[in-house]
């Protein structure tokens, strides 16, 4: 495929660390133990027996790790998902048939994108007791996709009245089709790129929910790790190991998605790869007489000189 | 053999600004007929009309009043009905940069129209096709396999010419084809679309704003002027002896060597 981006360092490194997590999330649980056995053995540091410690309660934090990671990445592709398919449609389908619906559907979208989600989420929370996984990721998804799909629809306007478009029209294509293969794969990147973003923002959102005590229950995600080490003051108590793991873990993997994103966004515009702060550097740097550098040095340097 | 008729057709534009919204008339009470065998020119300034006939013709626009004919009968709304107009009635876009989607492959571009139009043609008769219509405006074969942007100005437009013959068409609406090429190139795309139009006694629209190649490639020459028709009449003549205040500025303005000559003798 002529789309797929560069490997470059910035996209390595973003898809190795998704991959490592991705492939935790997947194998850990069946490895580690009951991340939910109790122990009289109580707060204990990394030992061999408890690879990264263990809780206030005796739970072995290696475990608890593996299952969390799991539980994120699914909020997190779950979320993605149903924002991709949620932006795509209001927005893309929107923009593509005009009039009367687009009005309807951008109405709808600048109303969902002014709908706080964390006020939302406390409100359901409040009516509904047993929270599952599901209806968390709902909710993320439910507040979440109206930005993209703002962006969306304005590159779909900007596609949708090419000549290419119209020339489809005129061969006589119906109008799913020309949607669906003349516009929809020039649209691939963005698409790309707001899901990746879709993924981080759930990520972070569900974890800043469990920390406040609003995630699902019963749950195991990074969130909740974090909240049930604050409540057990595992920062006072210097236990590390509780806190750091879970952390660390969406720290890094917001990076690495937003290392792919980079990648991704120098596709959609080619400029961002040609044009970055060490390039520019390069063309200051070099004297007029060496090299390609020349043309972009000379009035750089003509202006230092006046 | 297909003749398509214009027949007093009037396109308005309604533009709003906040409450108030103004008629903007693009095209008023315009009348031709396009035969087989037959190239007419419309020539015309920026936002004279020129683009929305074209866009009236191959159906993306519909005239606020008057009527399409085809063959004497007019057009019909349904799915079918366009389709067996499309059948008959195709389009060359002016940018050649824009009228190919970078996505596709030229194979793509020129199957898709054949496909449509012929239902139950097989994969192999469907390449066959695509490289008839390949040979047919003088590329190479191996071209089907390459994407737009690897291709010249020329080479796509081209391409768009091949597009638009897919289908089979027996009228050709050409949208200042050449435009936006190279002047080099120019004459060898106009030549190809004259050596086709008489290969398959197309009725071709030419539209333009050059008078010199639209005398040189067509029989008759339409001068339109604010949404009218203001001169119509063999192409000669239009040229040689032109009615019309904007005709004549028209004529004006493009280069005429011998009163040049004159002046600088003078």
């Amino acid at each position: 495929m002529r789309n797929l981006p560069p490997l470059t360092p910035k996209l390595l490194v973003g898809l190795t660390i998704v991959g490592a997590f991705v492939l935790w999330g997947i194998v850990g649980p069946f490895v580690v133990a009951d991340p939910s056995g109790i122990d009289n053995i109580g707060l204990s540091a990394p030992s061999a027996d408890h690879l990264l410690g263990t809780t206030q309660t005796g739970q072995d934090v290696l475990a608890q790790f593996a299952h969390a990671t799991r539980g994120s990445l699914i909020i997190g592709l779950v979320v993605g998902v149903l924002t991709l398919l949620l932006s795509a449609f209001f927005g893309v389908v929107g923009a593509y048939v005009g009039g009367w619906v687009d009005e309807g559907f951008s109405l709808f979208s600048n109303v969902m994108l002014v709908i706080p989600g964390l006020p939302l989420v406390i409100i359901i929370s409040s009516y509904v007791t047993d929270k599952s996984v599901w209806l968390v990721a709902g909710v993320l998804a439910i507040t979440s996709w109206a930005g993209s799909a703002r962006v969306l629809r304005g590159f779909t306007l900007s596609v949708r009245s090419r000549d290419y478009v119209l020339a489809a029209r005129v061969a006589g294509e119906r109008p799913w089709r020309v949607l669906l293969v003349e516009i929809l794969p020039n649209l691939v990147p963005l698409l790309a790129s707001q899901a990746v973003f879709g993924i981080i923002f759930a990520i972070l959102g569900e974890a800043g929910l469990s920390f406040l005590g609003l995630g699902a229950t019963g749950s195991f995600t990074w969130g909740t790790m974090l909240y049930y080490a604050q409540n057990s003051l595992a920062l006072m108590r210097g236990a590390w190991w509780w806190f750091i793991p879970p952390g660390l873990s969406i720290a890094l993997f917001g990076a690495a998605l937003a290392l792919i994103n980079f990648s991704i966004d120098e596709i959609i515009n080619p400029r961002l790869r040609d044009h970055t702060r060490a390039v520019t550097k390069r063309w200051q740097v070099t004297g007029p007489s060496s090299g390609t550098a020349v043309e972009g040095a000379a009035p750089a340097e003509k202006e230092a000189t006046a | 053999m297909t003749t398509l008729e214009l027949r007093d057709v009037t396109k308005e534009y309604r533009l709003r600004a906040g409450f108030r919204s103004t008629t903007l008339r693009a095209v008023d009470g315009v009348s031709f007929i396009l035969e087989p065998g037959r190239t007419v020119a419309l020539v015309g300034q920026s936002g004279s009309g020129k683009s929305t006939i074209a866009k009236i013709l191959t159906q993306l626009e519909r005239p606020t009043s008057g009527r399409l004919l085809l063959d004497g009968k007019p057009v019909g709304r349904g799915r079918r009905a366009q389709h067996a107009y499309r059948h008959q009635v195709q389009m060359v876009f002016q940018d050649p940069f824009g009228s190919l989607n970078p996505f596709h492959t030229v194979g793509h571009h020129l199957a898709r129209p054949v496909a449509l139009h012929h239902p139950g043609l097989s994969n192999d008769e469907l390449r066959d096709r695509v490289q008839s219509l390949l040979r047919r405006v003088r590329l190479d074969e191996d071209l089907a396999e390459r994407r737009p942007h690897e291709l010249s100005g020329g080479q796509r437009q081209r391409v768009a010419i091949a597009r638009a013959l897919g289908p089979g068409p027996g009228i050709l609406v050409a949208d200042e084809p050449v435009s936006m090429l190279d002047v080099s190139i120019r004459l060898g795309v106009l030549n190809l679309l004259s050596t086709l139009q008489q290969e398959e006694n197309l009725g071709v629209l030419y539209i333009t704003h050059d008078l010199a190649t639209a005398r040189h490639f067509s029989d008759d020459i339409l001068v339109m002027y604010q949404g009218r028709i203001v001169e119509r009449g063999v192409a000669d003549e239009v040229i040689l002896n032109p009615q019309h205040e904007y005709t004549r500025t028209l004529r004006e303005a493009s280069p005429d060597p011998e009163r040049r000559l004159r002046e600088l003798q003078g």
